[in-house]
């Protein structure tokens, strides 16, 4: 019942391969308020999917329903191709799932490379007390996550704070720390919560800059939700609107341009 | 010309000095590069073959013998490495400054042809490409950086890794090849060319011999006695003579250890845990330090502070003299010591200067203040005075005499002279072969008997030899009374208050003198907030009244300074405005080395000058900026018209 198509090849050239995840007909409820109404989509192997929407769209309901953090009453996620049961958190790291938080979740008194290298933790083996002995097994393992965690550094260029506090860092770099953290964890699918918010033009193109060549570079499956029109449809290959819990768009950026069902939800309809 | 001996066989080339060193301390650290946190090292013997691999492989791409290679990017072992490389094969590298635009970058590539480029990142390939078109001579370009370049079209690109590669493959086949072009290379063959910043008009390629390089290498390493075993910060623009010289020229022939730092915004972390023995810094980045330090004591502990500031004292009395060997009573030396102990170590420590043995500034003239703070410190830091043209020493200070309002003795094997208006010329080993393809140029420059104009006005010391310069030939004018203008006397008086970044004074052929102000955004940032003050921009604290009442004072402490110099006393400023944007190279109002271009500033904020000379008391203006991407945007604003107090003119009593 999966659809395994062979995928389709991008604008740009990029080779987008089968369906990693798939929702089917999901609909979650608190209490009475419907938040997410019967929505179907798949996020394709390679791709970059984006979910948009006006406020209260229920798109960060939607990324928790992806992250495993919220289960919904209704539907049923599949992942690899299997349905996914109720998940920890550190089942969904497990996983290969790692995500970003709208409001910045990054431990502030931590320095960058400390909350980068919790990134780690799903790949370290090793137990509290031969890492708090620092012998053998622990030590090797601490330098071979230590030199993940230094590339990534390098890949998002934040060198200069390696030894900085999080709490003195401003509010864009935060940003790209939480990004690395998120990178450092090797995820295949990364789902990240706006996160362009706040940010002044430069910042969000450094920001595009950086999640282009995540995807272009490790091949990361990136599912991501924003609120800047202009950036969503310069970055992703497909997209997904919702508008009040229900999906009123899937497509490409053109096609989700040219519906006008989102331009009637983005620009409001005129009553005669 | 006559051959000149050289000492040690025949080390007339880059590559035999490469060979030389690869011999002589095969295991000694040759380049370093701190990446994914750690410093990475390479060791001579390394060096060298990593430097032939890339070398065969450019030839195995087809470079010929007299080709350009253009190298572009931030300091990096591996770029360092492209350019020795390309002398290897016979070619010429040329660096390019790696902040250029890419008009800027098609004006200097077409200029000399380049047929290959080396770039270090997607960034500066994509400027490259952007331009090719205008460029019949390009054909292939080498990346060091892969991110972000897996997509591109590769069949006129190439990793620099592939390129060694390659080499290494054909070392067999292509090594008597190399080892011909090696062979040809003498103390004329061109060493590098450079693209001088351009003050005035378009860039000028200077040609350098290894005659220049080697000549000026070797002397310079004896007079600062610079060893095998010193270290440096690669950390300036490649592009730039000075880094040539210390990253390729010194450090090949004393062979000693080049460190480059992770990136550029990384630079004070690195150069503290590198702790270099021999440093150069442009007098902004001490000034920019200094700052820094000042703002950190405001904001510490009140005992620290009073420490600070005691032991800060004494060293301004005491530290010079201590560093320049002269007697100090003991109790002022014991004191001293106290003080290295308490403060002038960790502080050193801090900036990174524990190694310091030679330390020199130029480019521009260093504030007393500042100079004399690191001094007192126990910094061996000197002044030097050099261009392009002369492969960079004209003159320096030698240990002991070294003060802030001269630029030093002649260096060796340097001959000066001052012309009757007052410019400096020079005759020197390290005079430059020629302006690339502009006969014109090189002849306006130097004369038949190697006489080299510098465009500086100044004058030599009678008692002491040393040399001071006044101010750029060409700028130095008349006031409409017919006294002497002298701008960058005043705006360096400007310059050298932390609160002031940048200073533009007019008044050629002008009653009276006028000034831009750019107000430094650290000092002044970091005062506004101990105050309470806030603001949204940096065009609205330039305009706070504080801000401008501040600057004001500045400004009239100036003038009375000024007042004191009899030829200069006209020279005072009555009238400034404080400018709503920094000046800023990538708007073409600085030089990529930072420098003031009067010319386009004039042209561009003549409303505002009108205004400063037309009695009103603000001016509307509307200012075109270019972002970094090289997009263009408007900044309007209205600026307030200071008026300054000044002085009166003090005359020498006999003259009345």
């Amino acid at each position: 019942m999966l659809d395994q198509s062979e995928g389709y090849t991008t604008a740009d050239g990029r080779k987008i391969g089968a369906v990693v995840m798939e929702m089917k007909n999901i609909t979650l409820r608190f209490g009475g308020v419907e938040a997410i109404k019967d929505i179907s989509f798949d996020i394709r192997e390679g791709e970059i999917r984006a979910i948009i929407g006006p406020n209260g769209a229920g798109k960060s309901s939607m990324l928790n329903v992806i992250s495993g953090f919220y289960i919904p009453q209704e539907g049923q996620v599949f992942y690899k191709g299997a349905p996914r049961p109720p998940m920890k958190p550190f089942e969904v790291a497990r996983q290969g799932i790692a995500r970003t938080f709208q409001n910045i979740a990054l431990f502030e008194g931590m320095s960058v490379l400390d909350n980068v290298m919790t990134g780690r933790l799903t790949h370290m083996k090793t137990g509290m007390f031969s890492q708090a002995l620092w012998k053998g097994r622990a030590e090797a393992e601490e330098t071979a996550n230590r030199e993940v965690a230094e590339k990534i550094i390098d890949f998002l260029e934040i060198q200069a704070i390696r030894k900085t506090p999080v709490a003195r860092l401003p509010y864009g770099l935060k940003k790209r720390v939480e990004l690395a953290r998120a990178l450092a964890a090797e995820p295949s699918l990364l789902l990240l919560d706006e996160p362009m918010a706040g940010m002044n033009v430069e910042e969000k193109e450094d920001m595009s800059r950086f999640i282009l060549d995540v995807n272009d570079e490790f091949g990361t499956t990136i599912a991501l939700i924003e609120h800047d029109m202009g950036v969503v449809m310069d970055l992703s290959d497909r997209v997904v609107v919702m508008d009040y819990g229900k999906k009123i768009g899937d497509g490409t950026p053109d096609e989700v341009r040219g519906n006008q069902a989102v331009i009637d939800a983005y620009l409001g309809v005129a009553h005669d | 010309m006559v051959e000149t001996p050289v000492s040690g066989g025949d080390l007339t080339s880059i590559p035999a000095l490469l060979h030389r060193n690869a011999t002589q301390f095969g295991n000694a650290p040759a380049y370093r590069e701190k990446e994914f946190g750690i410093w990475q090292s390479w060791t001579w013997a390394e060096t060298r073959e990593e430097i032939e691999a890339l070398a065969l492989g450019l030839i195995d791409l087809g470079v010929a013998e007299g080709d350009f290679i253009a190298v572009i990017g931030r300091n990096r072992p591996t770029l360092y490495w492209s350019m020795m490389a390309a002398q290897m094969c016979g070619a010429v590298p040329v660096p390019l400054y790696q902040d250029a635009s890419a008009e800027e970058m098609a004006y200097t590539l077409g200029h000399c042809g380049a047929r290959f480029v080396i770039a270090g990142d997607q960034e500066q390939v994509d400027k490259v490409i952007e331009v090719q078109r205008e460029l019949p001579d390009f054909e292939q370009m080498i990346y060091l950086d892969p991110r972000g370049l897996r997509k591109y079209d590769h069949s006129k690109l190439h990793q620099y890794s592939h390129v060694q590669d390659a080499g290494r493959a054909k070392r067999d086949e292509l090594s008597p090849e190399m080892a011909r072009r090696i062979a040809k290379l003498g103390y004329d063959s061109t060493c590098v060319m450079l693209y001088t910043s351009g003050t005035t008009g378009k860039p000028k390629g200077v040609v350098l011999s290894n005659r220049n390089v080697i000549e000026t290498s070797k002397s310079s390493s004896a007079f600062d006695d610079l060893r095998q075993s010193d270290d440096i910060l690669a950390y300036l623009p490649m592009a730039w003579v000075g880094d040539f010289i210390f990253s390729v020229g010194q450090a090949l022939w004393t062979g000693f250890c080049t460190n480059c730092p992770e990136s550029a915004e990384t630079m004070h972390v690195d150069l503290r845990e590198i702790g270099p023995t021999y440093y150069f810094a442009p007098p902004r980045v001490f000034e920019n330090q200094l700052t820094n330090v000042m703002i950190r004591m405001e904001d510490a502990g009140k005992f620290k502070q009073r420490m600070f500031h005691h032991f800060m004292a004494h060293a301004r009395k005491v530290g010079p003299a201590i560093l320049d060997g002269k007697s100090v009573s003991f109790m002022d030396r014991l004191k001293y010591r106290l003080g290295e102990f308490m403060v002038y170590g960790p502080l050193k420590n801090t900036l990174g200067f524990s190694r310091v043995r030679v330390g020199y500034t130029a480019g521009e003239a260093i504030g007393p203040e500042i100079f004399d703070f690191y001094r007192s410190l126990g910094i061996n830091l000197k002044q030097l005075y050099g261009q392009t043209e002369a492969t960079v020493f004209i003159t320096a200070q030698p240990d002991g005499e070294v003060r802030s309002d001269t630029v030093g003795v002649k260096c060796p094997g340097v001959e000066l002279k001052i012309a009757e208006n007052g410019e400096v010329f020079y005759r020197s080993p390290g005079v430059f072969v020629e302006y690339y393809k502009n006969a014109e140029s090189t002849a306006d420059t130097k004369d038949s008997e190697g006489w080299v104009a510098t465009g500086d006005a100044g004058f030599i010391e009678e008692d002491t030899g040393h040399l001071r310069i006044i101010d750029r030939a060409k700028d130095v004018g008349k006031m409409a009374s017919g006294a002497m203008f002298a701008p960058k006397y005043v705006e360096n008086k400007l310059k050298f208050f932390p609160n002031i970044l940048e200073a533009v004074v007019f008044g050629n052929g002008r009653d009276e003198c006028t000034a831009f102000i750019n107000i430094d955004l650290t000092a002044v940032g970091n005062w506004a907030e101990r105050n309470n003050i806030g603001y949204a921009s940096y065009q609205e604290l330039a305009q706070h009244p504080q801000v401008l009442a501040t600057i004001k004072g500045h400004v009239e402490e100036v003038n009375a300074s000024v007042a004191q110099d009899e030829m200069l006393s006209s020279c005072q400023v009555h009238r400034f405005v404080v400018l709503h944007k920094q000046l800023d190279a990538d708007d073409g109002e600085l030089t990529r080395t930072q420098k003031v271009r009067r010319r386009i500033i004039e042209e561009k904020y003549s409303d505002i000058i009108a205004a400063l000379y037309d009695g009103s008391d603000q001016v509307s203006t509307t200012t075109e900026v270019t972002y970094e991407d090289g997009r263009k945007g408007a900044i309007s604003a209205t600026l307030l018209i200071q008026t300054a107090q000044t002085s009166a003119a003090v005359h020498k009593m006999a003259a009345e």
